[in-house]
């Protein structure tokens, strides 16, 4: 099958880093910069200290002040370039969604009549009629005939979808292209307002709005960034103060003093917020999923409780044949005969496991007499059958042919409800074969777990998410199936109305609960759960009630999706931890060169051996420009998750960037004072 | 004088805090109890329900966090104006022996926010300035008062993180009449017997006059033990005398010294506890009490150590050992380096020593105390309440980084929470750096600082400091009676109170309408070792963070300057 994936932008692709070069430039400007204080503040400090060189270029101090100046301007320049380059990514894949969108001809109904209008006149309600080789002009629900339809446009699937008026497959999405057949479609969304639209304002990140954690995490930042404002400029006084006390030195500059704030304020996190949450949306549209709001995917990070559809989730779609079991007195390849000619025209997905395991048990290719006469299953009787020299071979549901044998005459044998029963309870189907009124055997039918299921459910477990199993089984059955895949619990002869209420009571004790469908009787589920991901290749309803959708409709995407939501955040706390970590080797660097002309004793806080005053501070505003540039991969990239223990992961990550943003600003501003030291006489 | 031996102070340590420990645990009981209302049945009930009448309370009928937050603030404005009048009219009230006339108006400002707010900063001096009435009837209530309203806002912010869907924190009225009648009064009055038995005075006797040594002298009397008590036990901190707890008739003896320094831990010790039975889980009791164990220990181990190196220039004089000076030879290093770590990791504030007098690096272990915020044990009730502000920031952050979005004790952190525990664990500090600053550029004072300089600087920010983290204890050396230091003075302390203290209530109310979402191994274990430590150093690098420029230019810079063996 070919798929087609979104191509992957390289983190710094040619195109991409210029546009985000020129825009991070733009970004300077004091009025976009606003929403980012820290950074405006940064900006502030940068113009003080360009003025202070405007203003004295000759003074003995000038060439270090431009500096500063100069590394200022580029810590700003950084951050915004981090900004742009996420945008960017977005805008790209925004700009191939686009091209699907572009305006085409639709035919709108009016009584039996169809006027041509642009698409962009359509409105919710319309009736189109859109024949083969035409673009779907909106999105809508199929309400008369059936076609065959390519999704690429979306999905990035090329195989085409069926989508039929009636049932859970009449959903169509404008600017999809019908292949075969002719639909009629009543128009469900305004322009402007359709499922691409909202898909491709989300991925640009144009109508950003910050999720609560990252407002939470704005308080904590500004607030500090506030409190090192205070402290910086109470340096003024004290160290007037100080010197006016000692009879040497004097008041701290107020380049020192910029230069000093500028390393406090947690830079690195407040530079590089803003690409973490687009990053991960981004990262989440590499995988073909695209979620409706920021918030959403964060909520998927929290995700304590999953609901799981059995079919197609935990196990393939399909029952398989996997086992004959014959009754007393007769032979398995009786049995297996009359199962492979029962089931030779049934074209159920079920019926032809019998057929394939037959074949795989003889070894040979059974054939079917020329005069034989076939019944396929049908969902009333419960069975199919075929008759060849007069004689008849049932197969089907257990009471469906112990009910027609009986008509026949035929007796049960006392052997067979054990043995029906027997494979009810390992979570198996029963079909029950017969050759005319003699019942012969059942026939072994198992749900198959996707491969890796059970190891997937076990990584969960470990970082505390309950896996709950939703079919519409029969509880004995769906016991079993829940034991094999090892799910923690399981809602079996699942109705609508049952799913809602389970998420509620889980909600109640204070559970976050995710769960994905398709049907229009998910929606109100849908709409009930934290994290709601809907398949692509569901309705309207489905996708409308949604704030996640899934445009591959693979189930176990909702895994994935919670691992990108706990990224999400981790990286934000890794680089918050980094970022304030560092602060402490920033402090014995600007803080001795500071006071030194003062107190000289200070001298012995420059425990990192720095060469001069003004190389100190430099190096520090240096490396703490470059930090950002050098984190800018990890923001993209995000902090891999790794499935342990709340406990464990802590004590590592605080090892990491708690640790690491201790000691790593230490040898950066050595080597970087070093480097300094040797070409320039600051 | 006695030789310090660090081995038996370690071991006299150690007693010491196995035997705080497990009168805590004791205590928690009872005081959960008693805030449960399992008192107030049977004769005590009685007094309860006439105090009830009184203020038209009904005590089954709690309040929301803003009306918590309001009665709490009636309450005290009601208080601090009693009081100031007290102060101001002395002059014409009875049991005044010695016929003092009123404050000056600052000082009694300052006096009343002081003793309102739980700081106990006292710029008069108690036996040449206060009448017996307003040392008893204003002071000691006050000191009850104030202890009693911080205890009541810790168990408010208790029941607004364990309770759920309810918007409901408490009565006010009802916390602060169990919490006086059942807790405080109890153990002070045992307490006073025990000080009274060891030689501290209480009566309403004319000061003595004698002939002493070197001339005629006048010693001060009083009802002085009463008020002893629960300035320990309310973490108050302020002296009837001016020298404070090193008063032979405050702490004549190493025993009541010992007794002082237990009471001083012993209710902040004991809320841990009553908040780990709170919320069910006595492991996050001992996760919070081991946190402030850690720092309290680390302190005591610095400031005993340095003080024991001593100063090179004295030991170059000929004088060997620990320098005495400033010291009580009666409680000797091991006493005083316990009572001044307890009395400033608490903000209490009493001190049984100089610090003025303490080497650099030692005057800085009391001042770095306060200034990371109170919450080593802390006072009583603030000391929990902020150190709950702190495990939220530490929460956030370790949520974050194990990829949820934070909660504790499974409540969600979210904007609010934010809010109101970044205010709680920052304005102190703030306040501290702001008017430190601001001091030193008001013309004239400049000119109350003793020994100008580094050490200047220190007294100048430990006055800061101690009001704003509503300690109480004074460095010395900084004159803090003109009107300038007065008024910032009493500003810092009714901020320093009353902002973290509404915010927290805030908080509580916001936890309290929360869902709690079950533990389980994806949740972040607050109790955990890996935890506990975190949260120690979210409490250290905010507290350096904050305050390292002023500590490079105070205590630092002198203490480099006196090992190079200069002086200031």
């Amino acid at each position: 099958m070919a798929r087609k994936r979104y191509p992957r932008p390289a983190a710094f692709e040619p195109g991409l880093l210029r546009e985000a070069l020129v825009g991070s430039v733009l970004k300077l400007d004091l009025r976009r910069q606003v929403q980012n204080p820290v950074m405006l503040l940064v900006e502030v400090g940068g113009i003080l200290t360009t003025a202070t060189f405007l203003v004295a270029p000759t003074a003995p101090t000038a060439l270090f002040t431009a500096l500063v100046s100069a590394w200022l301007w580029l810590t700003v320049l950084f951050a915004n370039f981090a900004e742009s380059l996420s945008e960017g990514r977005g805008r790209a894949r925004a700009a191939s969604l686009r091209e699907s969108r572009t305006s085409v001809v639709a035919h709108r109904l009016r009584g039996d009549a169809a006027e041509d209008v642009p698409s962009s006149d359509l409105r919710t309600g319309d009736l189109v009629r859109v024949g083969e080789t035409e673009v779907v002009p909106g999105d809508g629900d199929v309400v008369k005939g059936a076609a065959q339809i390519n999704e690429a446009a979306v999905t990035g699937e090329s195989a085409p979808v069926i989508r039929e008026a009636g049932g859970d497959r009449s959903a169509v999405t404008g600017g999809t292209t019908v292949v075969a057949g002719e639909i009629v479609v009543r128009i469900t969304a305004n322009p402007g307002e359709t499922f691409l639209d909202r898909m491709i304002t989300m991925v640009e990140g144009a109508e950003r709005r910050k999720t609560p954690n990252e407002l939470a995490l704005d308080v904590l930042v500004l607030s500090l960034t506030a409190v090192f404002l205070v402290v910086v400029g109470a340096i003024y006084p004290v160290s007037a103060y100080s010197a006016a006390e000692s009879g040497t030195g004097a008041a701290v500059s107020l380049t020192v003093l910029v230069a000093l704030f500028v390393c406090l304020a947690p830079t690195t996190i407040a530079a590089l917020l803003p690409v973490i949450g687009i990053a991960g949306m981004d990262r989440l549209f590499r995988r073909n999923v695209v979620a409706l709001s920021g918030r959403a995917i964060e909520a998927a990070g929290d995700v304590n409780v999953l609901l799981l559809d059995k079919t197609g989730t935990i196990t393939h779609g399909n029952r398989q044949a996997v086992e004959f079991v014959p009754v007393e007195g007769v032979s398995r390849a009786e049995l297996m005969e009359a199962a492979f000619l029962s089931s030779f025209a049934d074209e159920t997905p079920e019926g032809k496991s019998i057929v394939a395991l037959v074949r795989k048990k003889t070894g040979a290719v059974p054939e079917c007499p020329p005069d034989t006469s076939f019944t396929p299953f049908s969902p009333q009787t419960r069975m199919s059958a075929a008759e060849c020299g007069g004689v008849a071979y049932l197969k089907g549901a257990a009471d469906a042919i112990t009910a027609k044998v009986a008509d026949l005459g035929g007796r049960v044998p006392p052997d067979l409800t054990a043995k029906v029963n027997g494979i009810a309870s390992e979570g198996g189907t029963p079909l029950v074969a017969a050759r005319d009124s003699t019942v012969l055997g059942v026939i072994f039918l198992k749900d198959i777990l996707k491969t890796g299921i059970r190891e997937r459910f076990a990584d969960l477990r470990k970082i505390g998410i309950k896996t709950v199993m939703i079919t519409g089984d029969n509880p004995l059955t769906a016991a079993a199936i829940a034991a094999e895949a090892g799910v923690d619990d399981y809602l079996a002869e699942a109705k609508p109305d049952e799913k809602l209420r389970l998420i509620r009571e889980y909600q109640d004790e204070g559970y976050m609960v995710a769960m994905t469908g398709d049907g229009t009787n998910d929606a109100p589920a849908l709409a009930q759960a934290d994290v709601a991901v809907a398949m692509n290749s569901g309705t309207q309803p489905a996708r409308e009630a949604a704030n996640i959708i899934d445009l591959d409709s693979d189930p176990t995407k909702l895994l994935e999706i919670v691992e990108v939501g706990k990224e999400i955040l981790m990286t934000r706390g890794a680089l918050t931890t980094f970022s304030i970590a560092n602060d402490v080797a920033k402090y014995f660097a600007i803080i001795p060169a500071a006071l030194i002309a003062i107190y000289p004793q200070l001298a012995a806080l420059n425990i990192m051996h720095l060469a001069s005053p003004g190389s100190a501070i430099l190096s520090a505003v240096i490396f703490n420009a470059l930090v950002i540039l050098c984190l800018i991969p990890l923001a993209l990239a995000g902090v891999r998750f790794r499935p342990m223990p709340a406990s464990r992961l802590f004590a590592l990550n605080l090892t990491v960037f708690g640790l690491g943003g201790v000691v790593a600003p230490f040898v950066g501003i050595k080597v970087i004072d070093m480097i300094i030291a040797a070409f320039l006489p600051v | 004088m006695t030789i310090p031996d660090p081995t038996s102070d370690a071991i006299a340590l150690g007693i010491f805090l196995a035997l705080l420990t497990g009168t805590a645990l004791l205590l928690s009981r009872y005081v959960s109890g008693v805030f449960a209302g399992e008192l107030s049945h049977g004769p005590p009930g009685r007094i309860e329900e006439w105090l009830f009448r009184l203020v038209r309370t009904d005590p089954l009928r709690e309040e929301g966090w803003r009306g918590y937050a309001r009665n709490m603030l009636v309450f005290n404005v009601v208080g601090f104006l009693f009081l100031f009048s007290l102060l101001l009219l002395q002059g014409f009230l009875p049991l005044n022996p010695q016929g003092y006339g009123a404050f000056a108006p600052h000082v009694a400002l300052n006096t009343a926010v002081s003793f309102v707010t739980n700081t106990n900063w006292q710029v008069y001096a108690g036996e040449t300035t206060a009448s017996y009435l307003a040392q008893m009837a204003g002071l000691t209530v006050q000191n009850f008062l104030s202890a009693g309203t911080g205890i009541c806002i810790a168990l408010a912010v208790m029941r607004g993180i364990t309770r759920r869907t309810t918007p409901l924190i408490g009565n006010f009225w009802v916390d602060i009449t169990r919490c006086t009648l059942y807790i405080l009064l109890p153990i002070a009055f045992v307490a006073s017997l025990l000080l009274v038995s060891q030689g501290v005075v209480q009566n309403f006797d004319p000061y003595v006059h004698a002939d002493g040594y070197g001339g005629p002298q006048t010693i001060a009397m009083g009802p002085v033990a009463t008020q002893e008590t629960i300035k320990n036990l309310g973490t108050n901190g302020g002296g009837f005398f001016s020298a404070n707890a090193a008063h032979p008739y405050e702490n004549p003896t190493a025993l009541t010294n010992l007794l002082e320094i237990f009471l001083i831990l012993l209710i902040p010790a004991t809320l841990p506890f009553v908040f780990g039975r709170m919320a069910g889980t006595m492991r996050q009791g001992w996760a919070i009490y081991a946190a402030m164990l850690v720092i309290f220990v680390g302190a005591l181990g610095a400031l005993y150590a340095v003080e024991l190196a001593g100063n090179p220039l004295v030991t170059d004089l000929g004088v060997a050992g620990v320098s005495m000076e400033g010291k009580e030879v009666r409680f000797g290093l091991g006493g005083t380096a316990l009572f001044t770590t307890a009395t400033t990791a608490t903000s209490c504030g009493a001190v049984n020593a100089m610090f003025d007098s303490l080497t650099p690096l030692g005057g800085m272990v009391p001042l770095l105390l306060m200034l990371l915020g109170e919450v080593v044990f802390g006072g009583v009730g603030s000391g929990f309440y902020t150190f709950v502000g702190f495990m939220v920031l530490s929460v956030f952050v370790a949520g974050l980084m194990i990829g949820r979005t934070p909660e504790f004790l499974g409540k969600k952190i979210d904007v609010p929470e934010m809010r109101m525990a970044v205010v709680t664990v920052l304005a102190p500090g703030v306040l501290v750096v702001v008017l430190s600053a601001v001091s030193l550029l008001v013309p004239g004072a400049l000119s109350a600082m003793l020994n100008p300089g580094p050490h200047g600087l220190s007294e100048l920010v430990y006055a800061f400091a101690s009001m704003s983290n509503n300690n109480g204890s004074a460095f010395g050396g900084l004159d803090g009676s003109s009107p300038y230091y007065a008024v910032a003075g009493s500003l810092a302390m009714a901020v320093g109170r009353f902002v973290p203290a509404v915010a927290m209530l805030a908080l509580a109310g916001s936890m309290a309408q929360k869902k709690r979402v079950p533990p389980g191994p994806g949740t972040l274990p607050t109790s955990s070792a890996t935890f506990v430590l975190w949260t120690v150093l979210v409490i250290l690098i905010v507290g350096v963070l904050t305050f390292f420029p002023l500590f490079a230019t105070g205590p630092i810079a002198e203490h480099l300057i006196m090992i190079e063996g200069g002086t200031t």
